[in-house]
């Protein structure tokens, strides 16, 4: 605050000075644009409100700039937005938590306006100064906002309403505690779907600041009247608030007061919010405990596993590794075994690929749940079976996963029906999912051991240096130095160098390039020796290629690849190349022939 | 029933009149204080109730512009084909437009301050000396004028692969859908990147194809249940609570056709122009080519009401098919209290049905006939000798002048008619303004009312 005085009466005094202070005119300038037709430059006004604030002081803040800014409410969303934003930091400006009750009203009109994301903003800033009211102005100030809101005859200051009431409760008075309860409860049985809306979202909030007592009388009976509400968008909500409701409440009373409705919401008729109870049911899991988990729970969520909405099926598919993971200990193998494993061996064989592919991301992470033996017995079979899904989602979320599976009865076991599926994949129509399994390359190189991949998937890396598509060929390039970085620079010499540097006769320029793509990014993991001894001679020979593109790219490479070199061979043989390419016919190839001269210091 | 009088008559004030003026459709606001056109021409007017009960024009924006889609090298019109208010939920009015392929949302809202004054310059623009300048002014918002604004505020593209024939707005007021030829999306009012496919009639095989999607409309209080209609004359009713995609119908409203009376045109005549739930969502009003059918809910296999608009033209159906005319999609509207349907025919005629009387009357929406303050005249169409001066024969009948287009007041005795470039406002004599029992009107009017002819 003191600081805000400073600054202003700084300022006043270069004001009187003299006539036409040139540090004014920053700050017309500023205010002028906050009425600019460019939304851009209003834009950038409102950004900088602070110094606008602190060039006009605390007091014209307040009666001049704060009035201004209540009635400019017609303005495009990201202006208002930028503003709600602003007034949530303004309390120095306008001269300390003694005066924060001034940036109310202007707030008050951003929290009725019609576009959502301004209304959220608004509600956000208000939240934030209402801590720095003292408990006086929030009943006298806040509190009366927060009511005429909730009053309003448009929708939209009520949804705002609904966010305010679980700030200004603990700091109030008790009468003015049950107005607002009776506020919230006004809103949970509004007319429009949306406040309904706004209120259940905002349900679990409030009911975390309620005293406990009336979260038995007032929340529950709210809860219940919004979980069987008409429209399927307010019932969905009060899934959510269920989560917070259940963890508030003692175990004891969780039973009559929850779980009647939850266990209705997971028998929904509508699809949408038995979808909810899915997605939210890990949630559900830890906030009602272990015994109603293993009583309600279990049967809920083999009934979701088994939905007839495949949009259900997928999103509870979905959670069951974290489910089975937070069973507790003392049943939890049983459980799985005899409840929710027959259910999982069915969605294997779902009609839907969205929930065969959603079980396939996680259901590897059963393994280390259930261990090796039963690893081997019930789960390696679904494995081997999703390994030959006509889905190639399916089949990749497997591969993605075989980590998990590696710790617990090790890859072996899998690695006959692994690589149809790989090769199948490799060879896909689709270049999407050739680029995929490409990305686990290095992954399942690590967990198959270069035996393996030697004799098995070398060549497929190498055929994808090939493929007709260029993002795949990158791809390729780059698996090649991640597979270098795995199993080292001999190995490279060995198996991938030659191949690679047989290309470069290739009657096709772009495999030719590829050569060169291979060499920039292979140089450095190869190192110093393999690169001179094998790399260099063929990058040189290539400058004679007759397709201006491959020679341009001869260039690049040398540039690339320069660092990695002695300064014999740079010498000696790669600045005569450069030389004559700088003399080439073609521009391009001229410009980076240059280029690389004057980067490697060869001038 | 009605004895319509005119109360507003809207049409670009020449005579002449180009392809662009023409409406295309027409719709009241929730609470009937505000009614949308839209013309071939992209542009939308709203009017405003006056207090005395007038219609006047409140904002005139264009809407959409003509567009071509270089993909499939193929023009886009600008021909608004749908229009549906948002209910009122805020100041501002919000308005969903569509033409063939694109939907917009439109804020339409008032503004009656403007900001006054400027550091560096006067109000003129003038650049001030800055040398001038020993103070810094805050801007002050000022009275001024009433202005109306139209702005858009969400465009909804790309998701329509065919023309887009229906929208509506859900009763979550979250949601609404679009429906084009063969697929009804789903979106959410804000997001405009992505919408869901819910009904999907595109067969692998495009020559499988047999029917497709003529309008779809959400239910008026359950936000779970559309019905749509299609070329067949099937209205199929869906619930969306039981699946994501609503392929598979609820219901299926269907009546069977006598084979004996089949015919070339029974397909073409059977395909349904328009869907509307009644306002206590009981009730499913069909139109197809030349009847209007009431359907209850609760039963599919025939409609309880059929109402035959001009069975006359029954006759006349090869001319119709020559002229294109058979293709023509009538709207139908209820009343506010489900009492009355309304329906447009040719020759400027429209139809309204009374449901509890069972009697009908045709009435005619034209320069020449209307005249302010003064009880439209019915008319009657005869198929032989005309019986008395008012009767218009047949072949007298003008078929380039239809009503294609009616709206009807939400609760109110007010319709709006559109007959190519003109818009009618009728309301009714006994109700100068504001609301009235039904059953005075109907008490009133009855004299009025011709028994339906013999057929």
């Amino acid at each position: 605050m003191r600081q805000g005085k400073n600054s202003v009466s700084s300022i006043r005094r270069t004001m009187a000075g003299a006539d036409g202070d040139d540090s004014l005119y920053p700050i017309a300038v500023l205010i002028d644009e906050l009425r600019n037709e460019d939304v851009q430059l209003r834009l950038n006004s409102i950004k900088k409100l602070s110094t606008i604030a602190l060039a006009l002081g605390v007091e014209r803040t307040r009666t001049e700039l704060l009035p201004f800014l209540t009635d400019t409410i017609y303005d495009e969303d990201e202006v208002l937005l930028a503003l709600a934003e602003q007034l949530g930091n303004f309390t120095m400006l306008v001269g300390g938590p003694e005066y924060v009750h001034c940036l109310l009203p202007p707030l008050e009109s951003l929290a009725t306006v019609e576009e959502t994301v301004v209304r959220d903003k608004a509600v956000e800033s208000l939240r934030k100064i209402s801590h720095e009211h003292s408990p006086v102005d929030l009943e006298v100030h806040f509190e009366p906002l927060v009511k005429r809101l909730a009053s309003g005859d448009w929708f939209t200051s009520r949804t705002s309403a609904c966010g305010l009431f679980s700030v200004c409760y603990p700091r109030v008075s008790s009468t003015v505690k049950a107005e607002i309860r009776q506020h919230f409860r006004n809103l949970c049985s509004d007319d429009t779907p949306m406040v309904r809306r706004a209120a259940a979202s905002k349900l679990g909030e409030f009911a975390k600041v309620l005293e406990l007592d009336y979260v038995k009388s007032d929340i529950i009976s709210l809860f219940t009247a919004l979980a069987s509400d008409e429209q399927d968008s307010v019932r969905l909500l009060a899934v959510e608030a269920c989560v917070s409701i259940a963890t508030l409440l003692p175990q004891e009373d969780l039973e009559t007061l929850v779980m009647p409705t939850l266990r209705q919401a997971a028998e929904d008729k509508s699809w949408r919010v038995r979808y909810m109870v899915a997605d939210k049911f890990s949630e559900l899991q830890k906030a009602v405990g272990p015994e109603i988990t293993k009583n309600d729970l279990v049967p809920a969520f083999q009934n979701l596993l088994k939905d007839c909405e495949a949009e259900v099926r997928a999103a509870a598919a979905n959670k069951v590794k974290e489910f089975c993971e937070n069973l507790p200990e003392d049943s939890r193998e049983t459980i799985i075994m005899t409840h929710i494993l027959p259910c999982v061996k069915e969605l294997v064989s779902d009609t839907n690929q969205h929930v065969k592919s959603a079980l396939a991301s996680v259901i590897m992470g059963l393994s280390t749940i259930l261990g090796k033996d039963n690893t081997i017995e019930h789960l390696l079979p679904l494995f081997l079976a999703q390994l030959k899904d006509e889905c190639p989602e399916v089949r990749l979320n497997i591969i993605s996963n075989l980590d998990c599976v590696n710790e617990v009865i090790g890859i072996r076991q899998l690695s006959q029906s692994l690589l149809p599926a790989i090769v199948e994949l490799a060879e896909d129509a689709k270049w999407r999912v050739r680029l995929a399994i490409i990305e686990y390359m290095p992954l399942l190189a690590g967990q198959l051991g270069v035996e393996f991949f030697d004799e098995k998937l070398n060549s497929l890396c190498m055929a994808w240096l090939v493929d007709h598509v260029y993002a795949i060929r990158e791809a390729a390039t780059c698996n090649l130095t991640k597979l270098v970085e795995k199993f080292g620079a001999e190995w490279a010499q060995n198996t991938i160098v030659p191949k690679v540097l047989g290309m470069a006769n290739d009657p096709n320029y772009l495999h030719r390039m590829t050569t060169l793509f291979c060499i920039n990014a292979l140089s450095e993991a190869c190192g110093q020796e393999i690169t001179t001894k094998h790399m260099l001679p063929v990058v040189l020979k290539m400058s004679n290629d007759q397709v201006a593109n491959v020679r341009f790219n001869v260039a690049k490479s040398l540039q690339k690849i320069g660092p990695v070199l002695d300064s014999n061979s740079l010498q000696t043989e790669v600045k005569p190349v450069l030389e004559k390419l700088a003399a080439d016919q073609d521009i391009d190839v001229k410009y980076f022939a240059q280029e690389a001269i004057s980067v490697l210091a060869l001038a | 029933m009605l004895s319509p009088v005119l109360c507003s008559e809207l049409s670009a004030l020449e005579p002449e009149y180009t392809e662009a003026d023409v409406i295309s459709t027409v719709e009241f606001s929730q609470s009937g204080e505000f009614l949308a056109t839209g013309d071939k021409g992209g542009r939308v007017v709203i009017f405003q109730r006056e207090p005395q009960g007038e219609y006047n024009v409140y904002s005139t924006f264009q809407s959409h512009d003509p567009e071509f889609d270089y993909l499939k090298s193929l023009e886009i019109e600008e021909k608004i084909n749908k229009i549906r208010w948002l209910p009122q939920l805020h100041s501002a009015l919000f308005l969903l437009t569509t033409n063939d392929k694109t939907i917009k949302l439109w804020k339409v809202s008032e503004r009656d301050k403007q900001p006054e004054g400027y550091n560096l310059k006067d109000e003129e623009g003038r650049v001030k000396d800055i040398s001038k300048i020993t103070s810094l002014q805050v801007p002050v918002l000022r009275p001024m004028d009433l202005l109306v604004e139209a702005s858009p505020r969400r465009v909804f593209s790309n998701a329509h692969a065919y023309h887009i024939n229906s929208i509506s707005i859900n009763s979550d007021c979250e949601t609404y859908l679009s429906a084009d030829d063969l697929r009804i999306n789903l979106w959410n009012l804000s997001i405009t990147d992505r919408s869901f496919n819910i009904v999907d009639l595109k067969p692998d095989n495009m020559e499988d194809l047999t029917e497709v999607i003529t309008v779809a409309e959400f239910h008026p209080h359950h936000c779970h249940l559309l019905a749509f209609s299609s070329s067949t004359g099937t209205t199929r009713l869906c619930d969306m609570r039981s699946r994501a995609l609503c392929d598979q119908h609820a219901k299926l409203f269907e009546e069977a056709v006598d084979p004996a009376s089949r015919s070339f045109f029974s397909e073409l005549i059977s395909s349904v122009s328009d869907v509307k739930f009644s306002h206590s969502g009981r009730y499913l009003l069909t139109r197809d080519y030349l009847s209007a059918k009431v359907w209850d809910l609760n039963m599919e296999k025939k409609p309880v009401e059929t109402y035959q608009v001009h069975d006359y033209l029954r006759s006349k159906l090869c001319t119709l098919y020559e002229s294109d005319c058979i293709f023509d999609k009538f709207e139908c509207a209820w009343n506010g209290t489900d009492s009355v349907i309304m329906t447009g025919a040719y020759n400027n005629f429209f139809r309204m049905f009374d449901r509890a009387s069972r009697r009908d009357v045709t009435l005619e929406a034209s320069r020449e006939v209307c005249k302010r303050r003064a009880v439209l005249r019915p008319r009657r169409v005869c198929i032989g000798r005309k019986r008395r001066e008012s009767d218009i024969c047949v072949d007298s009948l003008d078929f380039r002048k239809k009503v294609l287009h009616t709206a009807w007041h939400p609760t109110d005795n007010i319709i709006a008619i559109a007959a190519r470039n003109n818009l009618y406002i009728f309301q009714d004599r006994h109700s100068p303004s504001g609301h009235h029992g039904v059953h005075r009107i109907e008490q009133e009017t009855a004299p009025q009312l011709e028994d339906t002819p013999p057929q």
